[in-house]
């Protein structure tokens, strides 16, 4: 069925002030692809992803997410998407552990379900009671991305995911991405590396002043 | 269960899940007791210094203590939300799908244990610093005193917090916002604090249609909170 997309976006325009960041957008995703988002600064990415998780208001045009549709039922979509932007969206003074079990029980996660976010992303070992402030940039993205599965996020939206982070800490986080996506996540990514980010991504597309285009499926 | 009473639960569920992460934040932190606390206590001290007046300082004793509250009120909503916004937490919060009516009421109750902690402090430093006289009826009334205009601080700091997280020049728009928002919880908590600590004779008993303000105040900007704290999240 065709609402059960993770993201159709028809002639879309979204609005921030008075001017159109997104200017009649069209992209739909399938369900476990990774989706990279390429464009220069300022072209619409992470207004889109904002969109898809309902953030930001529709202001014309049609927008289904999830199944849910944007203009009508936008709350409904929040706690199905899991958003990461260029900040972690964590807290320093608490504990892996912590963190990932507060945003986890956001959504009534169990225990059992915490814990097996934790293994996933390797944070089960000595990093488990570390606290956040204390730990490098890859192992907060790791951290961060922990949460993500622990709040049971069935569409990830990623802004600049690579930032900050050196080799080791980027491979590492493409192999969680692509390990995610394998689990049934749907993974949409915005950046401006290309070559990295191209070689994770399923398919990208361009966001180029508000308008998407697809460049269709990498190889 | 029916439907309201599972929204009821969830609500419940987030603000105690909210309410206990920002306890264990603040007790990691220490930033009421390494800060909060002794800047308050400095301003109880300056105070004592420029009055100089031992008659003058006990007649005046309860407004201090509440400036003195107040003024530290402002620091500690400020750093309710700034571990919100300090890594992008808000943003998470608002799609986490937790209902926004939990998240008030957690941060709010946090924010008033703080508070209360705050003023237990400063009650002992007034007694200390200007000589103020406790009955046991005026520790009864003081009590309720103190729990009623922390909880109509904390709500309101939550709602104006909440309002101004996102905000350019946050620091500054803080106080404007609640400062007169807050005037009749000063009011009211002073004119039933003097009554507690029976200042120029006042009896107890005048203090309590004081505590009724202060409880219609919580309740009022508890209610509205609850209920507008998801369309200011979202602004």
């Amino acid at each position: 069925m065709a609402h059960d997309l993770p993201v159709e976006l028809s002639d879309a325009v979204a609005v921030l002030g008075a001017f159109p960041v997104l200017a009649g957008a069209n992209l739909t995703v399938q369900r476990g692809e990774i989706v990279l988002l390429r464009g220069p600064n300022g072209a619409g990415k992470t207004t889109l992803l904002r969109l898809c998780a309902g953030l930001i208001e529709l202001e014309r045009g049609r927008g289904r997410v999830l199944g849910h549709d944007l203009s009508t039922d936008r709350w409904a979509v929040r706690h199905r998407v899991g958003l990461l932007g260029h900040a972690n969206g964590l807290y320093p003074d608490l504990t892996v552990t912590e963190n990932v079990a507060f945003w986890g029980r956001t959504v009534g996660a169990s225990d059992a379900e915490i814990a097996a976010a934790l293994k996933r992303m390797a944070l089960d070992g000595r990093l488990a009671e570390v606290q956040v402030s204390r730990l490098s940039a890859g192992q907060r993205r790791r951290t961060a991305l922990a949460a993500l599965v622990a709040r049971r996020a069935e569409l990830w939206l990623l802004d600049e995911p690579h930032a900050g982070l050196d080799a080791a800490g980027r491979d590492e986080l493409d192999e969680v991405l692509r390990q995610a996506a394998r689990a049934g996540a749907t993974i949409m990514v915005a950046s401006h590396e290309l070559e990295r980010a191209g070689t994770l991504a399923t398919r990208q597309v361009e966001v180029v002043a508000g308008q998407v285009r697809d460049l269709g499926a990498t190889s | 269960m029916s439907e309201t009473r599972r929204a009821f639960a969830s609500v419940r569920a987030t603000a105690r899940l909210i309410a206990v992460k920002d306890l264990r934040i603040e007790r990691r932190g220490r930033v009421l007791t390494n800060q909060v606390l002794p800047f308050a206590l400095i301003v109880m001290v300056m105070f004592a210094f420029a009055l100089d007046s031992d008659a003058v300082l006990e007649r005046v004793a309860p407004g201090l203590v509440w400036l003195a509250t107040l003024f530290s009120t402002l620091f500690v909503i400020a750093r309710s939300f700034a571990v919100e916004s300090s890594d992008g937490a808000l943003d998470q919060l608002r799609t986490s799908g937790a209902p926004s009516a939990g998240i008030f009421l957690g941060k709010a109750l946090a924010l008033m244990v703080q508070l209360l902690v705050l003023v237990v402090v400063l009650v002992a430093a007034a007694v200390v610093l200007y000589r103020a006289d406790i009955s046991w009826q005026g520790g009864v009334l003081l009590v309720t005193t103190a729990l009623a205009a922390t909880c109509g601080l904390a709500a309101v700091g939550t709602l104006y917090g909440g309002l101004s997280a996102g905000a350019k020049g946050r620091e500054t728009l803080l106080p404007l916002l609640v400062l007169p928002v807050v005037a009749p919880v000063l009011i009211g908590a002073t004119r039933a604090t003097e009554s507690a600590f029976g200042t120029n004779g006042i009896a107890v008993g005048e203090g309590w249609p004081w505590l009724g303000l202060l409880v219609v105040f919580a309740v009022l900007f508890s209610v509205t909170g609850a209920i507008a704290f998801g369309s200011l999240l979202d602004e």
